[in-house]
């Protein structure tokens, strides 16, 4: 019997980053455009010309959207909420990627992606409907462009596909935004999402948040390789992009739905970030990974490098700064409000749009439940 | 214009039909392309459609059936072919999980009018996993519809309903009868897509079939009425709903069913419609609602499908049950 190759030889995926349990990460490129500690810094590949303004928006983003999730984390430890999915950490991949999207184009979620819902227009409110258990997302995925979330790993990187194929043989000059994490990779559904989106030239941007866990298993068990290089065996471009550097994540997303729209096929972008919090409310992270490596990650914070070009550049006063903390002070309470206020749905609103054309025994079983009920209030 | 049709070019036909219908009709699947289909059910329209909607798909099914719910939140119409029964289940995830449930999970914002076509059941002398009858997983599933066609007409014009209906459907197409003919007028109205029928008058014991089992159920029906027994046939034709009004007219009347198909009994469609039968019908049943299935193993090798199979002696010895009981 052969023994296995040893393939740990230990090395930091990110200069200073401590992640033993990473794969080998040598002659990985990771495109950055401004670093951890606020500087910006020029990529061959990737270029960004961007507006003070504009700059100024991204960073309002990412306070708003930070702020949302430590009022719903807030929320569901109270009791509002049944479960909350942070994105702690993850506020510039999800912004960047957002940002990068055109109105006509579509994004297809997992469940964490509050900061894209963010730029597509979604109500928060419409986000925390799902969490406390009143339905499945309250947003219209045809009007916003963005799909309901999908909870079962990696399911949406298919409809994402077949959507793109769809927009193909309408001419459109359209691109399709899949989201998806690095636990997702070693989903079969996946695989074979990548591998219709290359054969059939399809439109689709495959954008993995590599949060560098799957609930608590680290990215050494889903793959041997840094998931951007997964995508040559696939036949089309991988790139790997700082996922805490919003300006790197809009410019390189950017480019790869541009390519899509004129037709040359699918990208796989992995956004080499970090998830600050949980899983979700009902994990403990302290059971599988070292508070250090936390606190090595808080260094390359995805806001406080924003924060620091804003400053030192002069793009923003200080007041700017002041009210963007209202604002986010203001969204937090009417997040906090609705979603306290949200009412129950209606008991038959299970029955409601089980089909399209609701079948016969459907409709008797939910008169039953309705007289059934009906009964009680007739005792009383 | 009446014309002569086998089950398989009834189907052929009617998909022709439908994507000339509606240009967003796209039909997916393994080999259907310049094959097509290992059946031939989709022979000559990739030829005449083109391969943007006749797609050769890469071999993996989950991959059709999830690129069919994008298609479908597109606009488009995905007609998917899984090229046999026992091949459905790695698409098993994208259909339980998306397909059915999207149109409830977006509260009617997202539907997904997609056909799965399966070949289904046994009796082909084929190796493992290519005579299953898989149609319980999919009735147990909310949000889909399921039926199964038994003859040259329901071929035709059911899967024109099929894909003009507004949910996503299973479409059971009953393997070892492809080559079954009848009389097809392509004029005609077509009897409503959920609904059962009576094929065959009775009065002694109601036989319910559906797909494959039909033509075994009037064979048995033959049988015996030369001992002077008088069988109702009913061929179900949906599985869900199942339209059980002519079937619960027919118990009151006879007081006697026997429910055939090839799927295992335990947990079949048999057991839910014999509790429903007993619901509705218990004050007229004079025996029990007896179930004539295939038994609790995985599909045999084929040199021991005709044991397994329900044929005629079998619906026969079942009719014979419920008479003495």
């Amino acid at each position: 019997m052969t023994a296995l190759p040893e393939t740990t030889e230990l090395v930091d995926p990110v200069p200073g980053a401590a992640a033993p349990h990473l794969p080998d990460q040598r002659g990985v490129d990771t495109v950055q455009l401004l670093t951890p500690e606020g500087d910006r810094v020029e990529h061959p590949d990737y270029s960004l010309d961007i507006s003070d303004e504009e700059l100024r928006a991204l960073y309002r983003d990412l306070v708003l959207v930070r702020r949302w999730d430590a009022e719903a984390t807030a929320l569901q430890r109270q009791g509002e909420l049944g479960i909350w999915a942070s994105l702690l950490g993850q506020e510039a991949a999800q912004v960047g990627a957002g940002r990068a999207l055109a109105d006509t184009d579509t994004a297809f979620p997992t469940y964490r992606e509050h900061g894209v819902a963010w730029t597509r227009g979604v109500d928060p409110l419409h986000v925390m409907s799902l969490f406390r258990g009143v339905d499945n997302g309250g947003w219209d995925p045809v009007a916003t462009g963005f799909n309901l979330y999908t909870i079962v790993i990696g399911s949406q990187c298919l409809h994402a596909t077949g959507y793109a194929m769809g927009v193909q043989r309408d001419g459109a000059e359209q691109a399709v935004l899949a989201f998806l994490g690095d636990g997702a990779t070693s989903q079969g559904e996946v695989n074979e999402a990548m591998i219709w989106a290359a054969s059939f030239a399809a439109p689709v941007v495959f954008f993995c948040q590599n949060n560098q866990y799957a609930i608590s298993v680290p990215l050494e068990r889903q793959s041997r390789v840094p998931l951007y290089q997964r995508a040559a065996g696939f036949g089309f471009p991988g790139v790997r992009v700082d996922g805490n550097d919003v300006l790197a994540v809009l410019a390189v997303t950017r480019a790869a739905l541009q390519a899509a729209r004129e037709g040359q096929g699918p990208t796989f972008i992995e956004a080499f970030t970090y998830r600050m919090g949980a899983h979700t409310t009902s994990d403990d992270p302290t059971r599988y990974r070292l508070a250090s490596e936390l606190e090595e990650w808080k260094l390359r914070d995805p806001i406080a490098r924003v924060k620091a070009y804003l400053s030192r550049s002069g793009a923003a006063e200080p007041q700017f700064f002041d009210d963007v903390e209202a604002e986010a002070d203001e969204l937090a309470v009417r997040i906090r409000r609705g979603t306290v206020e949200m009412p129950d749905p209606a008991p038959t609103e299970m029955f409601d749009h089980v089909h399209a054309e609701q079948t016969p025994e459907l409709a008797a079983q939910r008169a039953e439940f309705v007289a059934y009920r009906a009964s009680f209030e007739e005792e009383q | 214009m009446t014309e002569t049709l086998t089950i398989g070019k009834a189907l052929n036909l009617g998909l022709r039909r439908a994507m000339e219908d509606d240009a967003k009709v796209v039909l997916m699947g393994e080999d259907i392309g310049k094959l097509g289909g290992v059946f031939r059910i989709t022979d000559g329209l990739q030829k005449d459609f083109g391969e943007a909607r006749v797609v050769d798909t890469p071999l993996a099914e989950a991959g059709i059936l999830g690129t069919a719910v994008g298609l479908a939140m597109r606009g488009y119409r995905p007609v998917c072919e899984i090229q046999f029964d026992g091949f459905v289940f790695p698409a098993y995830n994208q259909i339980v999980t998306q397909v059915a449930k999207l149109h409830a999970r977006s509260k009617g914002r997202l539907p997904m009018p997609i056909v799965i076509r399966i070949p289904m059941g046994g009796g082909i002398g084929a190796v493992e996993h290519h005579s299953e009858s898989p149609e319980a997983y999919f009735a147990h599933t909310a949000g889909l519809k399921v039926v199964a066609v038994s003859n040259p007409v329901d071929a035709y014009w059911g899967i024109q309903q099929a894909i003009a209906a507004p949910d996503p459907i299973v479409f059971l197409e009953p393997k070892r009868r492809y080559w079954e003919k009848a009389e097809v007028d392509t004029d005609a109205t077509p009897d409503p897509l959920f609904a059962s029928r009576v094929v065959r008058g009775g009065d002694d014991v109601t036989v319910l079939a559906y797909g494959p089992m039909v033509k075994t159920a009037l064979q048995a029906a033959d049988a015996a009425a030369e001992e002077g027994r008088s069988l109702e046939v009913i061929d179900l034709r949906t599985l869900s709903p199942l339209d059980l009004d002519p079937v619960i007219a027919s118990v009151r009347r006879t007081g006697r069913c026997v429910v055939v198909h090839e799927a295992p009994t335990s947990l079949g469609p048999g057991a839910e419609i014999a509790a429903r039968i007993t619901e509705s019908c218990f004050h007229s049943l004079e025996a029990p609602v007896l179930r004539v299935g295939g038994y609790d193993t995985p599909y045999p090798p084929s040199k021991l499908e005709e044991e397994y199979l329900p044929d005629l002696d079998r619906v026969l010895d079942a009719v014979d049950r419920s008479m003495e009981f």
